[in-house]
């Protein structure tokens, strides 16, 4: 079963496509994710996929066309990074409130001003309340198999929202690490057949979408969204073990590593996992009660799940790629935050705003981070809430 | 298989009465007609960029059209339909699709020739097989009568109000059909309402079957922006071919193509006279901007008549 591999992440990911197979994949290029569409062409090039490959001319038009064909009833998807998912913020909305299940392969990047191309979390940070699925990646590995599970979730009929498969640009996009990669049937399995009840090809029951809805129905429309999204934590929790079965290889909401009588915490998104857990191994070798939460599904948020994990917890630091302006921190900073006031948790959490515009995040500054909580939990209190790391003041 | 007017007009409507577009609407009379080009049995899927025709013919939980139909965004009609385009090539790829669709997207001419002027552009250069109509109608009427590219210089609008200090409109509109030409696709065509909609029906069902992209650029006029009396409308059609202000012409396969030449050119007050838009050109002192217009007028007229070889 498999096959060891070394590939980038965004190589991963186009082989993942490869091994879908999509029916449409309209494509505009963006650092870092160009290589995701310029792998793909090869593979149509080569007479590998089956799939209509569409060279539009902005990454608006890539999501407007990756609509249009969902609606008609294709499997499709797009990729994109940073300015480009701005660009579509408008499609966006309209994907989710058609309910389309169409797929986005993010490749995170810092949002202009000033232009960078390296890994934060603002494109996707922005995207959160757009009404679409959103599952992050700590490694290649992960965003590999993240978008295997992509369809599963997404064409699901109780959820029927797209879905946007994140990773972090440069740091997992295009740096190369092992991998295992699955059997092209194994995925076609898995993935199986896409057979949509209503859309525009459907030749017994011609079909309107995109309507004006005035205020007597626009309100049932969007609550029907977040039936959707409610729906989907126990759908990406099935799929998930469903994939098990044919990876070996285990996910859920969110990862635990070393949470079993934490008394110290971290609640990160993406790489900066791994760096995490490096400073956690050093800190638990030196007898330190601390652990890590690893958001994966981000959208819908696991307030529950997370607050019950955290409940034992004395200290928590919640670490957000993105800025929010709000004063108080990032949009994880207050999405953990308010799951902790619901669950009536006694933690002292702080909020982190780290690795902006792709700011280097080294086990020491994570080591930073859990001597920061030591002195929170000494004092009992947890002082300034609002913190950067590793900013020159 | 030659034209037949009676039985192009005894083809069902594809777009059904009881939608909320104003009497008399030429965005209407328009979408009616280029249909009328579908061969029966064929399918389609109509596309729509955001404007009065959208939100007056699809509004939940009613629909107006007969044939599967989407609506998108307003900038964005050209782009979702190479979706929809691309979606049957693939699933006719596939094989699990049998039948024929032909994919024909309306917008006005603020979906068009501004706001989706680039993904109209990406689609036409990508050559899907797929004909998009514009209806213009020289103004974003939806929002009320805002100035377009599409407006003639010195009608009056809402973002180009006539004032102590202003005609109107200060520049000329921009000829969408020649740049849409420029993109070398198989057919592009301009027509409007005249000859009991024979020119109209001929280009449509030439614009749905040529395989690859096509554009029609349809003159359909406001009455609420244009501002005359709605039963006026052929008339006024019939003039703004007559003056040459609206020629009819085609270009297939890059050869352009002059439909009609009038016998006498009529004057181009007769075609502004009738439209309250205009009023302000008719009062003493303001001859010389009707003679500006004239002049622009015939201006084009001559480069149409190099480009067809007259």
């Amino acid at each position: 079963m498999g096959k060891r591999e070394r590939l980038s992440g965004n190589e991963a990911v186009a082989i993942a496509l490869r091994q879908i197979n999509p029916d449409v994949f309209p494509a505009f290029p963006i650092t870092p994710s160009t290589e995701i569409p310029q792998y793909f062409a090869t593979f149509v090039a080569n007479g590998q996929v089956d799939t209509e490959f569409i060279t539009v001319e902005s990454e608006h038009s890539s999501m407007s066309a990756t609509i249009g064909a969902s609606a008609a009833g294709a499997r499709a998807l797009t990729a994109t990074s940073s300015c480009g998912l701005a660009y579509m913020w408008e499609e966006l909305y309209i994907a989710a409130s058609n309910r389309l299940p169409l797929a986005l392969a993010l490749v995170n990047r810092a949002l202009s001003g000033p232009i960078n191309i390296n890994c934060d979390h603002s494109d996707s940070m922005g995207a959160r309340d757009a009404g679409w699925i959103q599952i992050y990646a700590e490694n290649n590995q992960e965003a590999y198999d993240n978008m295997v599970q992509a369809y599963r979730i997404s064409e699901h009929k109780d959820v029927r929202l797209p879905i946007m498969i994140c990773q972090d640009g440069f740091i997992t996009s295009h740096a190369v690490e092992n991998i295992e990669l699955l059997d092209d049937a194994d995925v076609k399995n898995f993935v199986g057949e896409y057979e949509p009840e209503n859309y525009l090809l459907n030749p017994e029951q011609p079909m309107a979408v995109g309507p004006y809805a005035i205020s007597d129905y626009y309100m049932e429309a969007k609550r029907n969204q977040a039936e959707g999204m409610k729906n989907a934590v126990a759908v990406v929790k099935d799929v998930a073990k469903e994939f098990a079965q044919i990876s070996g290889r285990e996910y859920g909401l969110f990862e635990e590593y070393c949470m079993e009588e934490a008394e110290r915490a971290v609640v990160i998104i993406g790489s900066a996992a791994g760096t995490t857990k490096d400073a956690i191994d050093a800190l638990r070798a030196k007898g330190e009660k601390v652990g890590l939460i690893k958001i994966r599904l981000y959208r819908p948020f696991p307030a529950e799940e997370l607050a019950e994990t955290l409940k034992n917890v004395k200290a928590v630091a919640i670490m957000d790629r993105a800025e929010g302006y709000t004063n108080h921190g990032g949009p994880l900073g207050a999405d953990v935050m308010s799951a902790l006031f619901r669950a009536r948790s006694q933690a002292l959490a702080v909020n982190y705003v780290y690795g902006l515009g792709g700011r280097d995040v080294r086990v020491e500054d994570m080591e930073s981070v859990f001597e920061d909580l030591k002195q929170i939990v000494a004092d009992g209190d947890a002082g300034e809430t609002y913190r950067y790391l590793g900013i020159r003041e | 298989m030659a034209y037949n007017f009676k039985e192009t007009m005894n083809k069902p409507e594809r777009l059904a009465p009881g939608h909320r577009m104003c009497a008399g609407c030429g965005g209407t009379i328009a979408v009616r007609n280029v249909l009328r080009g579908l061969h029966e049995g064929d399918k389609a899927v109509i596309g729509n960029a955001t404007g009065c025709l959208e939100v007056s013919t699809f509004t939940y939980p009613y629909t107006a059209w007969e044939d599967s139909y989407i609506h998108n965004a307003f900038e964005n009609a050209g782009a979702t339909m190479s979706g929809v385009e691309g979606a049957y090539n693939a699933l006719k790829r596939k094989g699990k699709l049998d039948e024929t669709y032909k994919f024909i997207t309306f917008g006005g001419d603020g979906g068009t020739y501004d706001i989706g002027f680039q993904s109209l552009s990406g689609a036409m250069e990508r050559n899907h097989d797929m004909v998009y109509v514009c209806y213009d109608n020289g103004a974003y009427m939806n929002t009320g009568i805002q100035r377009s590219s599409a407006t003639p210089m010195y009608a009056d609008t809402t973002t180009t109000p006539v004032g102590s200090e202003s005609n109107g409109k200060m520049q000329n509109r921009k000829d969408l059909a020649a740049i849409i030409a420029s993109h070398d696709i198989p057919y592009v065509a301009q027509t409007t309402f005249v000859q009991n909609f024979k020119d109209l029906h001929i280009k449509s069902e030439k614009a749905i079957y040529t395989p690859g992209a096509a554009f029609l650029n349809i003159m359909a006029p406001c009455p609420r922006g244009w501002r005359y009396n709605a039963p006026d409308i052929m008339e006024i059609c019939k003039l703004g071919v007559e003056t040459c202000y609206w020629p009819l012409f085609e270009v297939v396969e890059g050869k352009w193509i002059l439909n009609y030449e009038p016998k006498k050119k009529l004057p181009v007050e007769e075609f502004l006279s009738k439209q309250g838009r205009f009023k302000h050109l008719f009062k003493p002192g303001n001859e010389h901007l009707i003679e500006e217009f004239q002049k622009e007028v015939d201006r084009r007229w001559e480069e149409l008549l190099f480009k067809c070889s007259k």
